[in-house]
């Protein structure tokens, strides 16, 4: 059974967003008008599903008998031998039906799209795991579905596109732009435009108008707080030190979410560094980006001195994005999460690194993670407990690191 | 009285229709948009709607999401859009001009400074695709201290309960967003026109302009039948595509494409 974290007092840091969908100056609803009104549905659909006492048992149900929740933690022995310092745990979400935490979420939204009355789902996808998990929970409840995936990522995530063919939803290649998540979250709320009575558009990440950064956080956070709970039965006692992984930030929302209000717990994230921050090609938003609106959410942007949104380059299909969710812009500017980011070369002897030592294959996403706690554990004392949220397996990665390593499939 | 309200004034009393053109700042070069700018009134253009060109423009089409991308190849820059507008001005202190885009160019330069600088400009409304009414207060009092209209945006969701709301502290006209979609796709019927139009003129006494789906010139002239001005913009995008060469760039032909297309909708909005 799954402790549900303690109701928030009026200092918490758990208690955003406002009314107006804000945390601190971040988040809001910037969507052309013609959205609006569903958004406000949304909305308000999701604040009646939080308060139906039905609700979160029809969600818990299927998290434990199709996800297959909880997630386990893990100690990672041999990393922890390895890097010769603080004690290292997984928490496993690489476990979920899928293979990524994409799924916690996609669950909570169609339970909501049902309800709401729609018969037809969107998404957008970078890697395809979210596009996977959306296919999935579409098959399982039979509504049709459409995944916008950027043309540059369809070439990149052939065994993902197929995955989603065979469960029946039709992944439409976008080639505007540079063919990235940016550009598949563009054409999703093309489409969203164009189909406002029937669909539901479940976002991917902790983006997008409120309250899908809200919402989205919600429904992952059964990371944190079931990782909260396995740690207190393990080690009795808190982490020291939560690390994650960020793109749009979805799972790292949902490992940091429970621990807010846990002073003693340092919180890190890991941007993608690509080929370095002082290059062009990364996708460290927090890093090197400042605060711009795109996609619904006032949040910090890779942009020019013109406000045109650059393109974001990482090996990781997942982590290729120039925005975050505006609730880590918050965190970042507040101090309460250290941002941090990891190359693509870190990433993938990171990715390495775990392989062979825990026999696990971690995607690129998680591989960043990896990368900085392969940073900080050396130096840290071997009482220091780390948790890191291994939010996704590396199958679907196997074809771009053979070929970053030289090897012929 | 504000260059729009005393616009739609005379054509109220002329009793005929409007007629909005939009061009993309920039597109295909700079010169190029500013010689159409420049042509639009003689042409028949009552009010120019100017795209200001962004990378991420999630509410347009392909025809004008690749106008933006031309124009940004060019060297686009919200800078160079209201230099155009200083430059229109200097020659025509009548038409009004507003600018349509998206919001974080306009964060980028600063709301402020831009809302100084495009009333400095001569530009007399602004259209923020993805700025709706409840978040407006970002720029509504620099706008209001320019004397620049925040142009409102009314779609067919927008419902009778939600109508009174997005149209409280509005200015200038209403912008009647005809479909539910993306520009330059579907068009609306003159059956959905006559149901829409009288919603929103029940809540204000503002102008009402439709765009989203006005192509022709029969339905610019359907459109202005049911509201006082048609927006066109895709179709005279398509045009001025068209008449490139094979690099985009264009040919001794463009302007003069584009403006009789404007000569051509103008007559119909007029009753011609």
């Amino acid at each position: 059974m799954i402790q549900s974290s303690p109701p928030a007092g009026a200092n918490s840091l758990r208690n955003g967003p406002d009314g107006r969908g804000r945390f601190g100056e971040f988040g809001g609803r910037f969507v052309a008008e013609t959205l609006m009104p569903l958004v406000l549905e949304v909305e308000k659909a999701y604040d009646a599903a939080r308060a139906d006492p039905a609700f979160q048992p029809e969600l818990d149900a299927y998290l434990k008998n199709y996800i297959g929740r909880p997630s386990p933690l893990w100690f990672a022995e041999r990393l922890t031998k390895a890097l010769g310092g603080a004690k290292v745990y997984f928490k496993r979400d690489e476990l979920n039906h899928t293979g990524a935490h994409k799924i916690n979420s996609c669950m909570g939204q169609i339970l909501l799209a049902r309800r709401m009355g729609k018969t037809r789902i969107i998404a957008e996808t970078g890697a395809g795991q979210h596009g996977v998990a959306t296919a999935t929970v579409c098959a399982l409840f039979g509504l049709p579905c459409t995944v916008y995936m950027g043309a540059t990522d369809v070439a990149r995530q052939a065994p993902n596109v197929f995955r989603m063919k065979l469960l029946g939803a039709e992944v439409k290649p976008v080639t505007s732009g540079a063919g990235t998540l940016k550009d598949a979250m563009n054409e999703a709320l093309r489409d969203w435009v164009a189909n406002v009575s029937d669909t539901f558009y479940i976002i991917g990440t902790v983006a997008g108008p409120h309250p899908y950064p809200r919402m989205v956080r919600d429904f992952q956070s059964v990371i944190g707080d079931e990782a909260k709970a396995q740690m207190h039965e393990a080690e009795g006692r808190l982490p020291d030190i939560a690390v994650a992984c960020i793109g749009g930030g979805s799972n790292a929302m949902g490992l940091f979410h429970p621990f807010l209000d846990d002073p003693s717990v340092r919180l890190i994230g890991v941007e993608a560094a690509g080929h370095g921050l002082d290059t062009r090609q990364h996708a460290a938003s927090l890093l090197r980006g400042r605060p711009g609106v795109l996609h619904g959410n006032r949040t910090y942007l890779l942009q020019d001195e013109d406000g045109q949104i650059q393109e974001a380059h990482s090996i990781s299909a997942g982590l290729d994005y120039p925005g975050i969710g505006p609730e880590h812009s918050w965190l970042h500017d507040i101090g309460r999460v250290e941002y941090v980011a990891a190359t693509d070369d870190e990433a993938l002897a990171a990715f390495q690194l775990c392989t062979r030592t825990e026999g696990i294959i971690p995607a690129l996403e998680p591989a960043h993670a990896i990368a900085h706690v392969a940073k900080i554990a050396p130096a840290l004392s071997p009482q220091t407990i780390i948790l890191m949220n291994l939010c996704g397996r590396g199958d679907k990665d196997i074809f771009t690191v053979a070929d970053a390593l030289g090897v012929k499939l | 009285m504000s260059r729009i309200a005393a616009r739609f004034a005379q054509i109220r009393s002329e009793k005929r229709g409007a007629l909005i053109p939009f061009l993309e700042a920039w597109d295909p070069d700079g010169a190029t948009s500013m010689a159409i700018l420049r042509g639009m009134p003689e042409a028949g253009a009552d009010l120019i709607e100017i795209g200001c060109p962004f990378t991420d423009p999630m509410a347009d089409g392909p025809t004008i999401q690749l106008a933006g991308r031309r124009a940004l190849d060019a060297g686009a820059s919200m800078a160079h859009t209201l230099a155009m507008v200083r430059e229109f001005r200097r020659e025509d202190d009548a038409t009004p001009i507003i600018l349509m885009g998206y919001l974080n160019p306009i964060l980028a330069y600063g709301p402020p400074r831009f809302c100084t600088d495009a009333a400095a400009a001569g530009v007399d409304g602004l259209i923020i695709v993805d700025l709706p009414t409840e978040e407006a207060d970002l720029i509504a009092a620099d706008a209001a201290r320019n004397q620049l209209d925040i142009i409102r945006l009314v779609a067919p969701t927008t419902d009778d309960a939600r109508l009174p709301h997005v149209l409280a502290g509005s200015s200038g006209f209403v912008y009647y967003v005809s479909i539910t979609g993306i520009t330059g796709t579907r068009t609306a019927s003159g059956d959905e026109l006559a149901r829409a139009i009288p919603r929103i003129r029940a809540v204000t006494d503002l102008p009402v302009a439709v765009g989203f789906g006005v192509r022709s010139p029969a339905q610019a002239a359907l459109a202005t039948r049911h509201a006082d001005a048609a927006v066109v913009a895709s179709a005279l995008i398509d045009t001025l595509a068209a008449s490139l060469d094979a690099d985009r760039h264009a040919t001794a032909g463009t302007v003069r494409a584009v403006l009789d297309q404007v000569r051509t909708l103008a007559a119909a909005v007029r009753g011609g």
